[in-house]
């Protein structure tokens, strides 16, 4: 009688694995396949007005965009001024939101005006970009650095605010006062928050640079879509602009969620810490039944 | 322990309301206690009698409405490092590793002084092993040894313990218990223990405490003479035990 093979290497196993490994890595892109031959479909069927150029004029317009050099020009316009704008912005809102979080006073003179402030788009803030900053980069970074600035120090406070006062308490009891404590117990102890916060807030950024470079400046993804319409109609090159920035805006999401999954961050987010647990289960009822 | 030593903490007086609403909540009254240098007290009350304010209160975290706490003569106004509190397990800090944990207070020290003295605790609380796993990866038990640990670690010479086994499952509990002993009885600190656990004050205590319901105050102090280790079913033990159960107002049977 020949032996059974266990579960685990069974061939029928092994040869499923990587397939379904395969098809589940394959799934996140179906549905975007779906739409594009739909929108093929639709388009050579419809006959009718041109309402949209097909996805290969898009692909070809790409193509177009990076032989002539403009990909890499519009795109890298485009996360320079993401980046000083965001950048800036963390740098004020993240300290800001920290110390009004904490001093209760501070927050509650500053936080009803930062809640007005808040909800008004940073593109009504154009126009008086242009007054203060001219037409230009600068313009573009303002506005980018106030549309991340408010979500940015509202996040931060209301962090501070929920932060255990067990450890607030643990922190004082250790001899720490301002300073120190919140570099080392406030900080620490909102970090999770403050990076969906920071991820986010880019988000945010990267919907912003888009119209702030339609009216403010002449580079850029923004520009490229106004651009391409303007001077002759070329819907492919603005479809293309499209897809680019949804491309890029989803790697800057990825990026920002990569540092969300630190080993040193998982208590923040319940889902990550999971993994972990059989595991030490197991070696803490072999540690108990150990002791006498 | 023989009540040799000095008196290292003192009550004296001591009140505490508070003000909700334009409503007052008398929640401890008149409470005057001398705990000895290295003595293990327990302060046992039902929820809600205001031992854990009694303890936040000599702690340094709330303030006293009337009367004092001192400690070796000098009164207490905030939290000290030479007084450390332990929180059931949610006190540790959950971004730190074990080590990391454990070393908290210790930043001033020299970096191979602190990596010894973290060894050292790491050891006294058994865990080995588990240097550099993060709290969450930890049980309820594991997560109460860190925090006695980070707070040994900084040689207090009072410990403030608010119900820290309340959490844990009755086995670990017991485990835990007689871990608290023998930690107590190798670095000789004084401990103040909150406790609702009948059981538990009279398996650990050299006095007992007995608060009455809100507002608390002391209804009886009981002498537990019994050397450590206790005999858990000995006439005496269950003598004591019981005349406290009749204090708090409970017959021991279901």
């Amino acid at each position: 009688m020949r032996p059974v093979p266990t579960d685990s290497f069974s061939p029928k196993n092994r040869r499923s694995r990587p397939a379904r490994t395969f098809a589940r890595k394959l799934l996140p892109f179906s549905g975007i396949a779906v739409l594009v031959v739909l929108w093929d479909l639709a388009l050579s069927v419809g006959g009718g007005p041109k309402l949209l150029p097909r996805p290969l004029a898009v692909i070809r317009a790409i193509g177009e965009l990076g032989e002539r050099g403009f990909l890499v020009k519009h795109v890298v316009a485009s996360l320079f001024r993401v980046t000083w704008g965001y950048v800036a912005a963390v740098l004020v809102g993240v300290p800001l939101g920290i110390v009004l979080g904490w001093y209760r006073r501070g927050g509650m003179a500053l936080a009803p005006l930062l809640e007005i402030l808040r909800p008004i788009s940073p593109l009504a803030w154009i126009p008086l970009a242009i007054l203060w900053f001219g037409v230009g980069d600068v313009s573009a970074v303002f506005i980018i650095f106030l549309a991340s600035l408010f979500p940015l120090t509202l996040t931060a406070m209301h962090a501070v605010r929920g932060v255990e006062l067990v450890h607030v308490n643990a922190g004082l009891n250790f001899g720490l006062r301002a300073p120190e404590l919140l570099r080392r117990v406030i900080y620490p102890a909102i970090l999770p928050q403050l990076l969906v916060g920071l991820r986010l807030s880019l988000g945010i950024a990267w919907l912003v640079v888009v119209a702030a470079e339609m009216i403010a400046v002449s580079s850029g993804l923004g520009f490229l879509i106004i651009d391409a319409r303007n001077a002759g109609n070329r819907y492919d090159l603005v479809v293309a602009g499209m897809v680019l920035i949804g491309v890029i805006g989803i790697a800057l999401d990825a990026m920002m969620r990569s540092l969300e999954r630190s080993k040193a961050l998982a208590w923040g987010y319940t889902p990550a810490a999971d993994a972990d647990q059989p595991r030490v289960e197991r070696r803490d009822t072999a540690r108990a039944s150990a002791l006498p | 322990m023989t009540p040799t030593t000095g008196v290292k903490v003192r009550i004296q007086g001591l009140s505490k309301a508070f003000h909700t609403n334009g409503h007052e909540i008398r929640v401890l009254e008149n409470i005057d206690l001398d705990v000895r240098d290295g003595e293990l007290v327990c302060i046992l009350g039902p929820s809600g009698c205001g031992k854990s304010t009694l303890l936040n209160i000599v702690g340094g975290f709330l303030p006293a409405s009337s009367g004092e706490v001192t400690i070796d003569g000098s009164p207490v106004s905030e939290p000290d490092p030479r007084r450390i509190f332990v929180f059931q397990e949610r006190g540790v800090f959950p971004w730190l590793t074990v080590e990391g944990n454990i070393g908290f207070g210790i930043s001033g020290l020299p970096p191979k002084q602190k990596a010894a003295r973290i060894a050292h605790y790491v050891r006294l609380v058994g865990l080995e092993g588990f240097e550099t796993a993060y709290p969450q990866e930890l049980s309820g038990g594991m997560k109460q040894r860190v925090e006695v640990a980070r707070a040994l670690a900084v040689n207090p010479d009072v410990l403030y313990l608010d119900e820290p086994f309340g959490a844990l499952d009755s086995i670990t509990r017991l485990i835990m218990r007689s871990e608290l002993l023998r930690i107590w009885e190798a670095e000789k600190k004084t401990i103040l223990f909150v406790t609702h656990d009948i059981e538990e004050s009279c398996q650990l205590a050299d006095r007992v405490v007995v608060l009455s319901a809100r507002p608390g105050s002391i209804r009886r102090v009981v002498d537990v003479d019994l050397p450590h280790p206790r005999d858990l079913s000995s006439p005496r033990y269950l003598a004591l035990r019981d005349s406290i159960l009749e204090e708090i107002g409970l017959a021991h049977r279901i």
